[in-house]
């Protein structure tokens, strides 16, 4: 039990100097003006009960080094307790020397203000007993969730990131259900500000239920539908895929020009991912320049297609111009392809992160100003038309978006099945080998390059019509390293993959949108946080998993095993040969 | 011993050696010469590989038998000299193009798609075989999805042949026993419908028992495939039990040639294996 404690103590205290850097850099202050539930849990007041609450959970964790013992309930829940408060000690601490000593000129966040928030609004002295029994019993809690069996621990923690999750995206959540004209399902579950008591007691009931029961019957669905017939299996299949085709169709519908131009801009960004998983993720070829196309996509609607674009006259349709964008990124694929060919792994990369800085420039350069504008960009990029009807509006372009978005998902998919595919990661396993069994791996590195490229250069297209307007600027580094932290984030060679990371990445900077100027520390706390937690990424492909944690399976073990049968000729399977 | 002559003199010609003029070769090398800088790896080497034979390539340690194959499997270019793959010389030629010309390798230490599949290594074997482009693959054309069944099944016959369990072929390929990964490799080699199979230390690392085993398997992948064998290899009971003819390379140059009888005893092999003092003696 003693291990147990020591560990508990020393993560109470990890979880509080948490609580307290982000209490003085102003987080927890400037947040508690923003209501979960409306005038009772504000989500300043949230990050410390999270934390606190987290404490116990991981307090309670079995102990894994040198052999793994699984805590009893009894101790799991002393540990929780000690670890919560432990966390609570260390924050009353903090906030009774805020109080004892002035510091506001140093840490400006130091302030009477965040001393009454962690108080809960109480006076000293009942304040700080308050922050420390209700933190470590906030531990309990937390490692109470360890002692529950199973199923139920699943509905209890789907119910509390239901609630949470509603409360943090009230405005999109809220947004949609007027959309759909739930405005009274709307009125019951927000108020103005935050949800009201009555909705997230009704959520956090309603998705608790459906979480426990999915996890206590989720083999038994598998089994039946593993038991049904061949044409009863179709059905069911075809009723699953009418019913994404109806999610992915009606959003504009209901979601209105925010949402709409957020999953816009997601969409975009899967295209992108898409192209440059083709590069980094199949093939294996590392591209950090991959904005080049993007750019040169972007470029190449704005010339083609608007009537002021300096140096091109005839402004010609969108639909028209898509495919030669597509063929002109092809090529600008080739031509910087060819010249990197005998490059690998971190060389390709330096030289490829140079070329789409080159494309940047070059499109800023006087040289170029006569035909794309220079600083000035391009402007007045007609909008899409289908029919005479303007795709201008968000929610009208997001059509053409998620068809090249569909489009490209299938096409790549079938190059990642097929003897492209199979060729390209033989490559990425081992090139010499590849050209030994083979496989043109000159041709196939080409292939890989340009059709890359001409995803990117699609989503530069899309790109250009949806701003209207191009600027070199736009078209930066970052573009790069968001694309490929999708592909990574979603898991590296993984299609569906590519998808989540999307949204994640992309949608996820929205979302945070009310954390104002600390958006950018959250945002980076869950990249880190992830790659720390699942290096394979969200959706991976198999092979990955297996690779990042092979350390943690016995994979290898068992190898030797094999190995040393054979080898002491334990085991001797005969070969087909008589 | 010859001066060594001018490449493309000595490729023009490519006259085969009066002592295997009438011999049916699959593999014909006349004076192959691989320089690096000062060292010579190979000088004027003559080498003739008789169809539906197993030949073995031997000497001791930096002989020059590494470079050799290379020279044959397009990593390496010779200095001067040809080889002829059934009359078409493969000098110059990426290894890419030897492999769809009809040689396949196996490497030394064994170099898998660690991974990918079991069945997917040997279809990337296969890849010279096939023909679906990129168009048709993004198109899923009825031929390509064709060309793509017979693969698979091709795959699996050969994952037969040379005896790995069909239960592996979803397996990755590193997940496989030391022994398998031989197997799989040989596999790898034979789906390009090789005419002459190239296996560089194939029974290194094994226990008698499996090198036994594998001794069989060459002799039969010659007899059901109608290949051609060269071998490369230390094991001296196995070069002695399945090769019908033997050459010997010592210092870049061969010096001898012939069944493993007159190889045994052969004095310039005794000397360039166990030193000079153990032909005096």
């Amino acid at each position: 039990m003693l291990p147990f404690l020591r560990r508990a103590v020393f993560i109470g205290l990890v979880a509080g100097l948490v609580i307290a850097h982000l209490s003085l850099v102003g987080l927890v202050v400037k947040l508690d003006d923003r209501d979960l539930i409306t005038r009772l849990v504000s989500l300043g007041v949230m990050i410390p009960v999270i934390t606190a609450f987290v404490a116990g959970f991981l307090a309670a964790a079995p102990r894994r080094a040198p052999e793994t013992i699984e805590p009893g309930a009894a101790t799991a829940l002393l540990s929780g307790a000690v670890g919560g408060l432990f966390t609570g000690l260390l924050v009353a601490v903090m906030a009774w020397l805020i109080e004892a000593v002035n510091v506001h000129g140093v840490l400006v966040n130091a302030s009477p203000l965040l001393v009454k928030t962690l108080h809960l609004g109480l006076d000293a002295v009942p304040g700080s007993l308050a922050l420390v029994l209700g933190s470590a019993g906030l531990g309990v809690l937390g490692a109470a969730i360890r002692v529950l069996p199973a199923s139920i621990r699943r509905g209890v923690l789907t119910g509390l990131v239901a609630v949470t999750g509603l409360a943090l995206m009230q405005t999109f959540v809220g947004q949609i259900l007027t959309g759909l004209g739930l405005k009274a399902v709307n009125s019951f579950l927000y108020a103005r500000d935050g949800m009201t008591i009555a909705g997230a007691l009704v959520a956090l009931v309603a998705f608790g239920v459906s979480g426990w029961a999915w996890a206590d019957r989720r083999d038994d669905v598998r089994q039946r539908f593993r038991s049904l017939g061949s044409a009863q299996r179709t059905s069911v299949r075809l009723v699953w895929l009418a019913i994404a085709v109806i999610i992915l169709l009606t959003p504009p519908l209901y979601a209105g020009s925010f949402l709409s131009q957020a999953l816009d801009l997601i969409g975009i960004y899967i295209l992108l991912g898409l192209g440059l998983n083709i590069v980094v993720g199949f093939a294996g070829l590392l591209d950090l320049g991959y904005v080049a196309f993007y750019a040169v996509g972007a470029y190449a609607t704005a010339v083609l297609t608007s009537p002021v674009s300096p140096f091109f006259a005839p402004h010609i349709n969108f639909w028209v111009a898509v495919p030669i964008v597509m063929a002109i990124t092809a090529l600008i694929g080739l031509t910087i392809g060819a010249p990197v060919l005998r490059l690998r792994g971190d060389y390709l990369a330096i030289v490829t992160l140079g070329f789409g800085e080159i494309a940047r420039i070059i499109f800023l350069s006087d040289w170029m100003t006569p035909y794309v504008g220079g600083a000035q960009g391009i402007l007045q990029i007609p909008p899409p038309q289908i029919f005479g009807i303007d795709l201008r509006q968000p929610e009208r372009l997001y059509y053409p978006i998620l068809g090249a978005c569909i489009i490209a998902a299938i096409a790549a998919i079938s190059l990642a099945r097929s003897r492209v595919g199979r060729a390209w990661t033989a490559m990425r396993e081992d090139e010499s080998v590849a050209e030994a069994s083979g496989v043109n791996t000159t041709k196939y590195k080409l292939l890989a390059f340009s059709l890359g490229a001409t995803f990117g250069g699609l989503a530069g297209a899309l790109y250009a019509v949806r701003i209207g307007s191009v600027f070199p600027q736009d078209l930066n580094i970052i573009v790069s390293i968001n694309a490929l932290a999708l592909i990574i984030l979603g898991g590296i060679g993984s299609i569906p993959g590519v998808v989540i990371g999307a949204i994640v990445l992309v949608g996820l900077p929205e979302v945070l949108r009310e954390f104002s100027e600390y958006r950018l520390l959250i945002y980076g706390i869950v990249l880190v946080a992830m790659m720390l937690l699942r290096p394979e990424g969200l959706l991976p492909n198999r092979s990955r998993r297996a690779e990042l944690h092979k350390g943690e399976g016995e994979d290898e073990e068992a190898w030797d095993e094999e190995v040393w049968n054979r080898e002491t000729g334990a085991e001797t399977p005969e070969p087909m040969i008589t | 011993m010859t001066e060594p002559q001018p490449a493309a003199e000595t490729r023009s010609e490519a006259a085969p050696d009066a002592a295997d003029a009438g011999t049916d070769a699959v593999l014909r090398a006349s004076k192959v010469t691989m320089r690096f800088g000062g060292l010579v790896a190979n000088r004027d080497v003559d080498f003739v590989i008789p169809r539906r034979s197993i030949v073995s390539l031997i000497g001791p340690n930096g002989a020059g038998k590494t470079t050799f194959f290379n020279q044959m499997t397009g990593m390496l270019t010779p200095t001067s000299g040809d080889i002829q793959l059934d009359g078409t010389s493969i000098v110059g030629r990426t290894p890419h193009e030897i492999v769809e010309l009809g040689i396949g390798r196996t490497f030394q230490n064994i170099r898998l798609f660690n991974e990918m599949s079991v069945l997917a290594n040997v279809m990337v074997g296969r890849h010279v075989r096939m023909r679906a482009s990129w168009v048709g693959s993004l198109l899923r054309l009825p031929a390509v999805r064709r060309e793509e069944e017979e693969t698979t099944e091709r795959a699996r016959e050969l994952l037969d042949l040379v005896g790995l369990s069909r239960a592996y072929e979803g397996e990755w390929a590193r997940n496989l026993p030391y022994g398998d990964q031989r197997r799989l490799e040989i596999a790898r080699a034979l789906a390009s419908d090789p005419k002459l199979l190239l296996l560089d230390e194939p029974t290194a690392g094994m226990n008698p028992g499996e090198t036994a085993q594998m001794t069989k398997l060459i002799g039969h992948l010659r007899d059901q495939l109608n290949l051609s064998v060269l071998l490369i290899e230390h094991d001296m009971k196995v070069v002695m039990g399945v090769s019908e003819r033997i050459t010997v390379l010592d210092y870049g140059e061969k010096i001898a040639e012939g069944t493993p009888e007159e190889i045994r005893s052969n004095p310039r092999v005794i000397e360039a294996y166990l030193g000079k003092q153990a032909t005096a003696s």
